[in-house]
C-alpha cells in the first residue's frame, strides 16, 4: 500500500516540477505504479533504506538511489540493486504466503502513539490537546 | 524471484472474506521532470511513508490518515517514532530508524558534499491509505506544498 502511495505522490510531484526517485522493496507494486524513477531493493518490507544497525548498507542503498536520480534519462525504469537480505530465502516464502491472519492494526481514528511517554510528550508540546487524547 | 505482494495480499485477504483490493495500475507513462542540477549543488527533500513522527508530535491514526509530518532533519534517531497500520513492518525501524527513514545516511552524504544540502525539514506520511482518491487529492498536494516550502530541487521518496 505504501508503495502505491509513493508512486502516486511521485507522479504528482514530478508533474508539478519536482524530480523524484522512489526507493522501495515491493517490485510488483512499483511496476504497477510506474513511478518516474525507481530503485528496488530486494529486502523484506520495512527495510527500503537498509538493514538495521548496518550503516554501510543504508549508506550504499541511499547513495545508489541518488545516483539513479542523477543519471536516469527515461521515465519509468526501475533499477534493481544487487543487495541480498540473507543467504537464506525463507523470508520470501513468508512474505509471499497467500494464507494467514490479518496483519493490520484496527482502523482506529485516534493517534496511535508508539508509547504512553510519546503521548505525554505530544501533550506537553501542545501538539496534542487533552480533549483529543484517547 | 521477487515476492508477488499484490497477488499474495489479495489472496490472503480474499481467504479472510474481504473483497479484492483494486491496486493502482498506472495506464499512462510517468510524468517526467529532468533533474538538471548537479546533486552536489542541490537541496534534497525526503519523504518516508512509514508513519514517522518526532517525539513531541502527534502520532498517525490508522483509518486512512492523510496528514503529513514535517520532521527536522537534524532530529536524533532516539527521538524518532513510528505509527503505521501495518506495525508488523516497523519492528526494525523502531530499533533503527535508518531502515526506512534514512536521515543519518543523508546527513553523512551532505557532510561529504555528495548532496548540496539536506532540506531543513523532511516529511512523513502514513502510506497505508486505502483510498487512492484521498492520496491524490489530499496527501500528494500537501506534500507538494510542503516540498515547495522547503524549496527542494529534488526528493527521495522511501516506501515502506
Amino acid at each position: 500500500m505504501c508503495h502505491q502511495t509513493v508512486c502516486l505522490v511521485a507522479r504528482h510531484l514530478e508533474a508539478n516540477g519536482i524530480p523524484t526517485v522512489c526507493l522501495g522493496s515491493a517490485l510488483d507494486i512499483l511496476e504497477a505504479g510506474r513511478a518516474p524513477r525507481a530503485v528496488f531493493v530486494d529486502y523484506p518490507l520495512g527495510h527500503s533504506s537498509g538493514k538495521p544497525f548496518d550503516a554501510a548498507d543504508q549508506l550504499g542503498i541511499v547513495r545508489a538511489a541518488l545516483g539513479v536520480l542523477e543519471s536516469a534519462v527515461e521515465p519509468g525504469r526501475i533499477v534493481g540493486l544487487p543487495n541480498q537480505w540473507a543467504a537464506d530465502l525463507a523470508w520470501k516464502q513468508d512474505a509471499g504466503r497467500t494464507r494467514g491472519g490479518d496483519t493490520r492494526q484496527a482502523r482506529d481514528e485516534t493517534p496511535q502513539f508508539q508509547s504512553g511517554a510519546d503521548r505525554e510528550a505530544a501533550l506537553a508540546s501542545g501538539a496534542l490537546r487533552a480533549a483529543q487524547a484517547p | 524471484m521477487t515476492v508477488e505482494y499484490m497477488r499474495a495480499i489479495t489472496e490472503r485477504y480474499r481467504s479472510l472474506g474481504y473483497a479484492p483490493y483494486r491496486w493502482f495500475r498506472a495506464e499512462d507513462a510517468p510524468p517526467w521532470q529532468p533533474f538538471s542540477r548537479p546533486l552536489s549543488q542541490a537541496r534534497l527533500g525526503l519523504l518516508s511513508t512509514s508513519g514517522a513522527y518526532a517525539l513531541g508530535q502527534v502520532a498517525y491514526h490508522y483509518k486512512d490518515d492523510t496528514s503529513i509530518r514535517g520532521i527536522a532533519s537534524d532530529t536524533p534517531d532516539a527521538q524518532l517514532r513510528f505509527s503505521h497500520i501495518t506495525e508488523n513492518y516497523l519492528v526494525d525501524a523502531r530499533r533503527d530508524p535508518g531502515c526506512i527513514l534514512p536521515l543519518a545516511a543523508l546527513r553523512q552524504l551532505a557532510g561529504e558534499g555528495v548532496i548540496g544540502k539536506l532540506a531543513d525539514k523532511v516529511f512523513s506520511c502514513m502510506g497505508g491509505v486505502y483510498s487512492q482518491r484521498r492520496v491524490r487529492e489530499e496527501v500528494a498536494p500537501a506534500l507538494l506544498a510542503a516540498f515547495r516550502a522547503e524549496r527542494v530541487d529534488a526528493a527521495l521518496l522511501v516506501a515502506m
